[in-house]
């Protein structure tokens, strides 16, 4: 296993010096340097310029270049923004990831426990009207043009009901006399769910490892607790409003994600759960004489299971990836708007920026989608 | 005497029967796909596109006026407002600079059928050519292209594409050829390999290296024709991923295409009627809905021509 990991993250490593070289190519084969892309602003002082220009090196010959822009990477030091003038590249970055990651890692788990729940059934009712509706319900889903599905979404939703905001990731009117920035309620937020479901988590293994007979009474008092002691020290906070308004904003985000991606894990539970029924040890599990119920989700969604969490990982490393599509629709300031934005205002440093930081971000993801498989899976030894 | 006749009769009839062969595969494999249902349907929508794309040059050429009908410069000189509603001359309504939707929607089918076509065949001629490769000689040359393959897949796809485009001005060309390599030295070319793998251990391609094959015959003419059917798949979800990328980067006003469905939706988004949909439905729902309509059935196409060429689906 040692070393596997080892293997990996050489190869992780050889990985991104490539990557980073083609992105030191790409942006060293347009004409003049990046502080020419600031020649034209007012904001930015001649001062500033030289000092890019060194930061950068452009004066100097281009192996040192290279050496410049590798150490630049590594230090974290992409220069500054241009559309966020006087913000550096980094800063920006930084505000940015974590309302991505929030929104995509909420968004794959709820598509893939949908996903998983309907595939299962799906497999067992095979050739009824629920697998007709909901394969092609699915499968338009899947395939439907994006932003023209978050857009119908948001008009009937946002637009008409007005039953939730339209896009965006706070609403100014009510921040305006805020005495607390949105990034510190927004890391308190994380900081809240990160605890409860690791609480939750915790319960749910323990109960499960005893084998109680109270065990679903225990699990619902738990997160029934666990919600009550979170609302009690959100509203004594005295931020609940805001972090109430942030949720708000997520809402239909989620929901449209889930909904387009979800059939894609359906199909896989579906195709798993259908090679799994196959085996010996559930026609064994029938004979003792076990409910069907039982024997569905115990026996063969149990070991149905492995490529479902694969691809769960999987498509968790290409989350800020596939944002851009999403987040653009719904201006959710994420890594994805980010980067569309700072392309079109041509922001050459937040651009290159955000995609080497997406670029690392999926390698890492990927590395974590490896060892965790090879953990997972027992036919898989290295 | 007899010795002549049979050496010509042994050529025709081995042409023969290979025919009758092809013909008779083609037909079990027509009829598995048309039981899947889900293929023919694809089939039907990308023929229905097929036909709108051929018609727009004959109507343009005929019954249209390039003046008032030109998808990109023309003007509708007989409507007062714009956008003007479905009418008899414009069955689907003017867009908010005056040019007939219907027009628009008829020659992008035409260029997204182009790109799709591109990119497929870029795409499947590395992808062939690099599982081909990697399989047949090993060694240091398929651990260089496999690690290539992998940088390939780790590659953030759609941020790729959406930097390259503030940095060369990207076309239909330039999409194509940028979708065919990613995917055609990615993941197409993995899938590839694996089944290439499958292939060269047979006993006819040891027998071909006996018989004084060179590399390059056998790779062509013994290795490359295996692997054509789940090539041809492959191109069903390329096409798919073209249209679908196309759509998306000319949305968001990146690409410098002329005019494409993605390109009508961003043109309704500036003018600023995204939101009035049941106002303005002719500005969104046409455009929109034939995004969906031809992803959708290449993806379906290429989901019932996966049971037919895959041997593991097939017994289901």
């Amino acid at each position: 296993m040692a070393k596997y990991l080892l293997k990996r993250l050489a190869q992780i490593l050889v990985t991104l010096f490539v990557f980073l070289t083609l992105v030191f190519f790409i942006v060293n084969a347009q004409p003049g340097d990046v502080s020419n892309f600031y020649a034209l602003n007012p904001d930015v002082p001649p001062e500033t310029r030289e000092r890019l220009q060194d930061l950068f090196g452009v004066n100097e010959p281009l192996w040192k270049q290279y050496l410049v822009h590798i150490k630049n990477t590594f230090t974290g030091n992409f220069g500054i923004s241009f559309s966020h003038y006087p913000r550096s590249v980094a800063d920006v970055i930084m505000e940015r990831l974590p309302r991505t990651v929030v929104l995509f890692m909420t968004a794959t788990a709820l598509s893939f426990y949908l996903g998983f729940a309907l595939g299962k059934i799906l497999a067992w009712r095979r050739g009824g009207w629920f697998e007709y509706t909901s394969t092609v319900g699915g499968v338009t889903l899947y395939t439907v043009f994006t932003p023209w599905f978050g857009l119908m979404m948001i008009w009937l939703f946002a637009f008409k009901a007005g039953w939730l905001p339209i896009g965006k990731f706070l609403d100014p009117v009510l921040w305006r006399d805020a005495s607390i920035d949105a990034n510190s309620v927004f890391n308190q937020m994380i900081l809240t769910a990160f605890v409860v479901s690791v609480v939750v988590f915790a319960v749910f293994v323990i109960t499960g490892q005893r084998r109680m007979g109270n065990a679903r009474i225990i699990r619902i008092a738990s997160i029934a607790l666990a919600s009550l002691a979170v609302a009690g020290v959100w509203i004594s906070s005295g931020t609940v409003v805001f972090a109430w308004d942030i949720l708000r904003h997520m809402v239909l985000p989620v929901v449209t994600l889930t909904l387009i991606s979800f059939a894609g894990t359906m199909l896989l539970t579906r195709n798993s759960m259908l090679e799994t029924m196959r085996e010996d040890f559930v026609m064994a599990a029938r004979a003792k004489g076990l409910p069907e119920r039982a024997v569905r989700d115990k026996h063969v969604a149990r070991n149905a299971l492995l490529p479902v969490v694969t691809s769960f990982i999987f498509s968790l490393a290409f989350a800020v990836d596939g944002g851009v599509i999403t987040e653009s629709i719904f201006s959710w300031p994420g890594m994805g708007q980010t980067l569309v934005s700072a392309t079109l205002t041509e922001d050459l440093p937040l651009a290159v920026g955000a995609f080497v930081f997406v670029g690392i971000f999926v390698l890492v993801a990927h590395l974590v989608a490896d060892v965790l498989y090879a953990y997972l899976d027992p036919r898989i030894r290295y | 005497m007899s010795a002549v006749n049979a050496q010509h009769a042994v050529p025709t009839a081995l042409w023969r029967a290979r025919l009758r062969l092809a013909l008779q595969s083609l037909r079990e494999n027509w009829q598995l796909f048309v039981r899947t249902r889900i293929g023919i349907i694809g089939l039907a929508i990308i023929g229905l596109y097929a036909l709108l794309a051929l018609a727009h040059p004959i109507l343009m050429n005929t019954v249209w006026e390039p003046r008032t009908y030109d998808p990109v410069v023309g003007y509708a000189f007989d409507e007062t407002q714009q956008p003007a509603p479905p009418s008899l001359k414009h069955l689907l309504g003017t867009d908010p600079l005056g040019r007939d939707i219907l027009s628009q929607l008829m020659f992008s089918a035409r260029s997204e059928f182009l790109l799709g076509l591109l990119a497929a065949t870029v795409t499947v001629v590395i992808g062939t050519a690099v599982g081909a490769i990697a399989a047949y000689f090993g060694g240091w040359v398929d651990t260089l292209l496999m690690r290539l393959a992998d940088i390939m897949i780790m590659m953030p796809a759609i941020s790729v594409l959406i930097v390259l485009s503030a940095l060369i001005g990207v076309e239909h060309f330039e999409l194509a050829l940028i979708i065919g390599i990613l995917s055609g030295f990615g993941a197409t070319g993995v899938v590839l390999k694996s089944q290439a793998l499958s292939v060269v251990v047979k006993p006819y391609i040891d027998a071909a290296r006996s018989a004084g094959g060179g590399h390059f015959h056998i790779i062509l003419v013994h290795i490359v024709p295996n692997l054509l059917p789940l090539s041809f798949l492959y191109m069903m979800f390329t096409v798919t991923s073209a249209i679908f990328s196309e759509a998306v980067l000319s949305f968001l006003g990146l690409l410098d295409v002329r005019m494409s469905w993605g390109l009508m939706i961003h043109t309704t988004e500036s003018a600023g009627y995204l939101l009035q949909v049941t106002e303005f439905w002719w500005l969104i729902f046409p455009a929109s809905l034939s995004i969906t309509l031809l992803c959708s059935a290449f993806y379906l196409v290429g989901r019932s021509l996966d049971e037919v060429v895959n041997p593991r689906l097939r017994s289901r």
